[in-house]
């Protein structure tokens, strides 16, 4: 089988397949996580969806990908997450959150003094739910990690340019020749949509764009993953214009990063200094230690976004053969383990262990 | 002029950087990097490497080879990332 | 309303020579530059300089002393470079206790210069080795000696003024070791008589003191304890790998190394210019015959298009002042350019870099200074699918750190043979407080 895409979903699709006895090619234009991969902080987060499919997707990646930390090693770090609330109405909104959340296995944890958890953050904060089950991991290396397996091959720099075949797939045709196979898995994340459309097909995913600031190293001075309530209400909005919440989180390596914006300016790569300052300042409201800290670099990356803002999973309404695996929008790292074992698992017949109907390829028709 | 380096008094003089009134003292290192612990100094010279990194007046971090000596400075050699 | 018709990035020759002409030709003009003084690193000098070691230093004072009607920013550093109408600036005054200020100008030279590049090598983190332009700049923007027994290798003319810089700063210098072997290509310098007699004074200054001056060597090791206490120098084939049995130690406590300049291409890049390979396989800004970027309203002068020196920056410099004002510049600047061209297309020629030195590195030779990334883990990177600066950077933090890979970005992108494509969105580290709260009161304007 191929795979297109050398990210993070498609090295976990790889990956699982092998596992499962298939032989992988993976093709990229691009280097290994050269895409959004390289571009995200690597979230494995429970804390920030409400109950639904997407939760349901992502408790079973966190459990895949607590098991491949056993195996590899990717900087995988179960820091746990926190979510502060500024108001009593913020904290309230909160807690009912985490209630819902219990009951899909999100375990969590309300906290009055937050000092204990985060003692740089500002005073005045009415409260904060800690998520011990938030993680992160350092995503490029998690993609390389997943790759190295001897039944993959990662063909880089190398463009997937149609499918051949009549009924079913015979072969993914690139620019370096032809690759026989009886399955390709469109893994190309936010630029998923092109891939699609070579294949005679289309998926609706588009870019949002999204900011991080990275600090100068610095001691563990934030120790967890911090964000404010309104980054959940953020994450699922279907504003096209500019939304800001802060998200604070130290790593292991020592830069602290700064997220997080999200904007619908398509593929616009450009730098936008008025997204950096709000960045900034929000990271300052949260953590005024941070005021005399500096900013070292910033990167953006385009998340890929569906319609519904869940992810597409699962074989191609019409062209037998071709699968999805894209729009996981700012969630791909975290989603990406039981992606690659839902694919696994239903390209050799296994029960997924989940319902995958609300990701199917074709419900946007 | 006067400055101190970890406390010690040292002559400086007046126009040069804190790089260059380090080297005049006879310092080659004034700081170790924070996974090997190794001792770092002056390297390009002119703000681009960030090798020569020193905590002045409180602040850490700062590029010696950028900043002009000031009558009274309170210099410090540091350690990895340069803050406690 | 912009605060200036033209903002000029730099203030080394080629800026002090663009915001000259532009003014002159009744632009408003705002040069900022990160240093306290004009001059760059060409013409950096300290209080009472008299020129001596400085070439062409007349003209440098006739560039600087003709400043009527521009605007003199000294100390600031540009962290991002907007492009818009106007093209607004980012920037950091004063090189401590910072302060934003922003600057807004319809029109942009850029004349950023370059920087120093340098090979890894086994011991080249160790304190004593510095660049050559850094051994340079102790000399002349502080008047001391890199050390009292100095080692130079490397590859370039620039090695020279280097050696003649050090022995009048009272450092005993131990050997100049060059890379290449640029005889039968030098005849073309030969033919330019300001260098010719500038290169046969370094000769004579070298000769005076007894300096070795070994071509088809260089240093491939440094050694010591803390600091720097000797080098290995070796014979190098012509594809510069070391030739077995022809290593010999040199004791030093200091070592200036050198292999031609990288050209400061961010602000360039943020504002949306294509870049393209120079002659010399660095970066350089791509601009027509009018020195025009492909950005409207950006001109770009001096070592941004490539290294040529202070004569070639200064015409550039010039014609791009001319340019932005709108006005005819004088044929003759346009001769002076081409044939300064010519010589820097020579010069580039006949000192290349060879891929050989990575024969130089060991698996644990240190290849990323900031994140002391070492060879082995830059080749582990590359087996997992780094392709790329930027994916190399992310498999093994080589270029993550602080200086954002402009040291290591040439030669890891020569491991990878790979364009090295600078891009960095914030130029300069910049404290959250400054970025998150600028200044509205825009630049101090006389």
């Amino acid at each position: 089988m191929v795979v297109v895409g050398a990210g993070i979903i498609g090295a976990a699709i790889a990956y699982e397949c092998a596992i499962a006895g298939l032989s992988v090619a993976v093709l990229d234009r691009g280097p290994v996580a050269g895409g959004t991969t390289g571009a995200g902080e690597g979230n494995l987060l429970v804390s920030d969806k409400p109950p639904g499919p997407e939760l349901d997707l992502a408790m079973m990646s966190l459990r895949r990908w607590r098991e491949w930390s056993e195996e590899h090693e990717f900087e995988y770090e179960p820091k746990g997450g926190l979510v502060v609330a500024s108001t009593p109405e913020g904290l309230k909104a909160l807690d009912g959150l985490a209630a819902e959340q219990r009951t899909s296995g999100v375990e969590s944890l309300g906290v009055a003094e937050l000092a204990e958890y985060e003692p740089h953050l500002a005073p005045g904060l009415a409260g904060g739910v800690f998520y011990p089950q938030d993680a992160q991991v350092m995503p490029a290396l998690a993609a390389a990690a997943l790759l190295r397996h001897p039944r993959v091959t990662v063909h880089t720099g190398v463009t997937f340019t149609g499918l051949e075949g009549g009924e079913r797939v015979t072969a993914a045709r690139t620019d370096a020749g032809r690759v026989p196979c009886a399955t390709v898995v469109n893994a190309a994340g936010t630029w998923a949509a092109e891939v699609a459309a070579r294949c005679g097909s289309d998926v609706p995913v588009m870019p949002r764009r999204g900011f991080i600031l990275v600090t100068e190293p610095l001691p563990r001075i934030v120790r967890h993953k911090v964000y404010a309530a309104d980054y959940v209400a953020d994450v699922g909005s279907d504003d096209a214009g500019l939304k800001t919440s802060p998200v604070v989180e130290g790593t292991a390596a020592g830069p602290v990063l700064i997220g997080a914006s999200r904007e619908r300016v398509g593929f616009d790569g450009r730098f936008s200094v008025p997204v950096l300052r709000r960045l900034a300042a929000q990271a300052i409201a949260l953590f005024p230690v941070l005021a005399e800290v500096t900013v070292m670099r910033a990167y953006r990356g385009f998340r890929p976004y569906t319609p519904d803002h869940l992810p597409v999973i699962g074989p191609d309404a019409a062209v037998e053969g071709l699968w999805h695996a894209c729009g996981h929008e700012g969630a791909g790292v975290g989603l990406a383990a039981a992606t690659g074992l839902a694919v696994a698992r239903g390209l050799t017949g296994a029960d997924p262990g989940l319902d995958m109907s609300p990701f199917r390829p074709g419900r946007f028709a | 002029m006067k400055v101190t380096v970890d406390g010690r008094d040292i002559d400086a003089e007046p126009g040069r950087s804190i790089a260059a009134v380090l080297h005049a003292d006879g310092l080659r290192s004034w700081r170790t990097t924070r996974v090997e612990g190794s001792p770092r100094g002056l390297f390009c010279g002119i703000g681009v490497c960030f090798d020569c990194l020193v905590t002045i007046n409180g602040r850490p971090n700062l590029r010696a080879c950028l900043i002009t000596v000031r009558e009274g400075d309170v210099i410090e050699t540091q350690e990895g990332v340069g803050r406690a | 309303m912009p605060d200036a018709d033209l903002a000029v990035i730099g203030a080394g020759p080629a800026g002090l020579a663009a915001a000259g002409a532009a003014a002159r030709a009744g632009l408003t003009v705002v040069l900022l530059d990160p240093a306290e003084r004009p001059g760059g690193q060409f013409y950096r000098h300290r209080d009472g300089d008299d020129g001596r070691g400085h070439h062409h230093w007349r003209d440098y004072l006739r560039l600087a002393g003709d400043l009527e009607g521009v605007h003199y920013l000294p100390g600031h550093r540009v962290w991002h470079a907007e492009p818009g109408e106007p093209h607004v600036l980012h920037c950091l005054a004063g090189n401590r206790d910072e302060r934003p200020v922003t600057v807004r100008a319809a029109k942009i030279v850029l004349a950023t210069g370059a920087h120093d590049r340098a090979l890894p090598f086994p011991g080249w983190d160790l304190p004593g080795v510095m660049t050559a332009g850094g051994a340079q700049a102790l000399w002349k923007g502080q008047g001391l000696p890199a050390g009292r027994r100095v080692v130079i290798s490397g590859t370039g003319p620039f090695l020279l003024p280097v050696a003649t810089g050090l022995l009048k700063a009272g450092a005993r210098v131990a050997g100049v070791y060059e890379a290449n072997r640029p005889s039968a290509a030098l005849l073309p310098l030969a033919l330019d008589p300001a260098r010719a007699v500038e290169g046969a004074g370094y000769a004579l200054a070298l000769a005076r003191h007894r300096v070795p001056y070994r071509t088809g060597r260089a240093v491939i090791a440094a050694h010591g304890e803390g600091r720097l206490e000797s080098v290995t120098v070796a014979r190098l084939d012509r594809d510069w790998q070391p030739v077995p049995g022809t290593e010999k130690i040199v004791t030093c406590d200091a070592l200036a190394i050198g292999y031609g300049f990288t050209p400061q291409l961010e602000l360039a890049v943020q504002l949306g210019c294509a870049v393209e390979d120079g002659p010399d396989g660095s970066a350089v800004i791509t601009a027509d015959a009018a020195q025009a970027t492909t950005v409207p309203g950006v001109w770009a002068a001096g070592e941004t298009l490539g290294v040529g020196g202070a004569v070639l920056a200064m015409a550039t410099g010039a014609l791009a002042g001319h340019a932005a004002a709108g006005t005819t510049p004088p044929g003759a600047l346009l001769r002076r350019r081409a044939r300064q061209r010519r010589l820097a297309a020579a010069i580039a020629a006949a000192w290349p870099v060879r891929d050989g030195w990575r024969e130089w590195l060991r698996d644990d030779t240190v290849v990323c200074r900031c994140e002391e990334v070492d060879h082995g883990a830059l080749k582990r990177a590359i087996a997992d699918g780094a392709r790329d600066v930027r994916s190399a950077k992310l498999l093994c933090r080589a270029g993550m750190g602080l200086c954002q890979g402009r040291v290591c970005g040439f030669p890891v992108a020569r491991v990878l043979g790979v364009p090295d494509r600078p891009n960095r969105p914030v130029a300069q580290p910049v404290r959250l407080r400054d970025l998150a709260y600028p200044d509205t009161s825009r630049g101090e304007h006389r």
